[in-house]
């Protein structure tokens, strides 16, 4: 296990700033995503057909979505929704693809979720005025500020963990499963390690899938939980 | 045998502590298990409510996850990242 399961170090900018695969992992899925929107929504038609209905529906289930959690007065969330729920699912189905998913940097999630806890005071003040908003810190009595403050300042770092942990886990168990079937076809007397053809697929469906898609869907609802929480 | 340095008694008892870090797998457990079985009554219950049972357990069972993975990240420290060596 030389070097860990810390993000590889790709290459080095001039001035010595560090390029790690989270980086470049995250490159490509901007390429994706912003390829994909392109050519998906060019040319649209009155009435759909092919991809198109495919969009609508993702479109509108994003709208519902929100319009479910927020409610229909904080409708105009739902693009900054659909962007985290489309960015945090493909991040962790690149594992899929072999490449390190960024969210297992713990870098990508704090940045994800400092996003969130700007948004949740940011858009408190502006909904409440900043005297009001200041003043739930006090509830219910004064002697609680420290502990509210303490809690306001957990959340970001729960999100973060959250989703890093539970990458991360996946991570590391699959790459102790892959060295461990690379290692057993070794002794099997194989020089192809052919043991890490089918048997990681159960886990990575487990992993990659179930737990990437369940937790980029966790991420949002609590960003949404408590956004429109600090709003109402 | 040889005497164990300063450095191996950290490596080891950081081992050790990774280990027990990971005991907070115990509440994470408890917490989703018992968020699984209200569910599994809330639908026998209700059974046109699945949907939304199902979308406020997962949520449920997500936060109840959060303990455990505090755990591991505790553990992965000790392991990968010691700061004490």
């Amino acid at each position: 296990m030389e070097g860990g399961f810390g993000a590889r170090i790709v290459f080095t900018l001039p001035g010595g700033i560090p390029v790690t695969e989270t980086v470049t992992t995250t490159w490509i899925i901007m390429a994706v995503l912003i390829g994909c929107s392109y050519v998906f929504t060019r040319n649209f038609k009155k009435i759909p057909k092919g991809m198109q209905n495919f969009i609508e529906v993702l479109v509108n289930g994003i709208y519902n979505f929100t319009e479910q959690t927020m409610g229909q007065d904080k409708i105009g969330f739902a693009p900054y929704i659909g962007t985290i729920i489309i960015y945090i699912g493909f991040s962790n189905l690149s594992g899929l693809f072999g490449f390190r998913p960024p969210t297992a940097d713990v870098n990508t999630t704090l940045g994800l979720s400092m996003i969130t806890f700007f948004m949740i005071h940011g858009f408190g003040m502006k909904k409440k005025g900043v005297g009001t908003y200041l003043k739930g810190f006090t509830e219910p009595f004064w002697i609680m500020t420290p502990l509210n403050v303490i809690g306001e300042l957990a959340t970001p770092i729960s999100l973060a963990f959250r989703l890093f942990g539970n990458i991360v886990g996946g991570t590391i168990i699959m790459g102790l499963l892959y060295g461990a079937l690379a290692a057993f076809s070794t002794k099997l007397g194989i020089t192809i390690p052919i043991l890490q053809a089918a048997i990681p697929v159960p886990l990575h469906l487990y992993f990659d899938v179930f737990a990437g898609l369940l937790q980029s869907f966790i991420f949002t609802i609590l960003t949404m939980v408590s956004v429109s929480m600090a709003m109402d | 045998m040889d005497a164990i340095t300063g450095k191996e008694l950290i490596l080891a008892c950081s081992a050790i502590g990774a280990g027990l870090a990971m005991i907070a797998g115990i509440g994470a457990g408890i917490g989703q298990g018992y968020a699984a079985g209200k569910g599994a009554e809330a639908v026998g219950k209700q059974p046109e409510a699945q949907g939304e049972i199902i979308k406020t357990m997962l949520l449920g069972a997500a936060v109840a996850e959060t303990t455990g993975i505090y755990g591991l990240i505790i553990a992965l420290i000790l392991l990968f990242a010691n700061p004490f060596v």
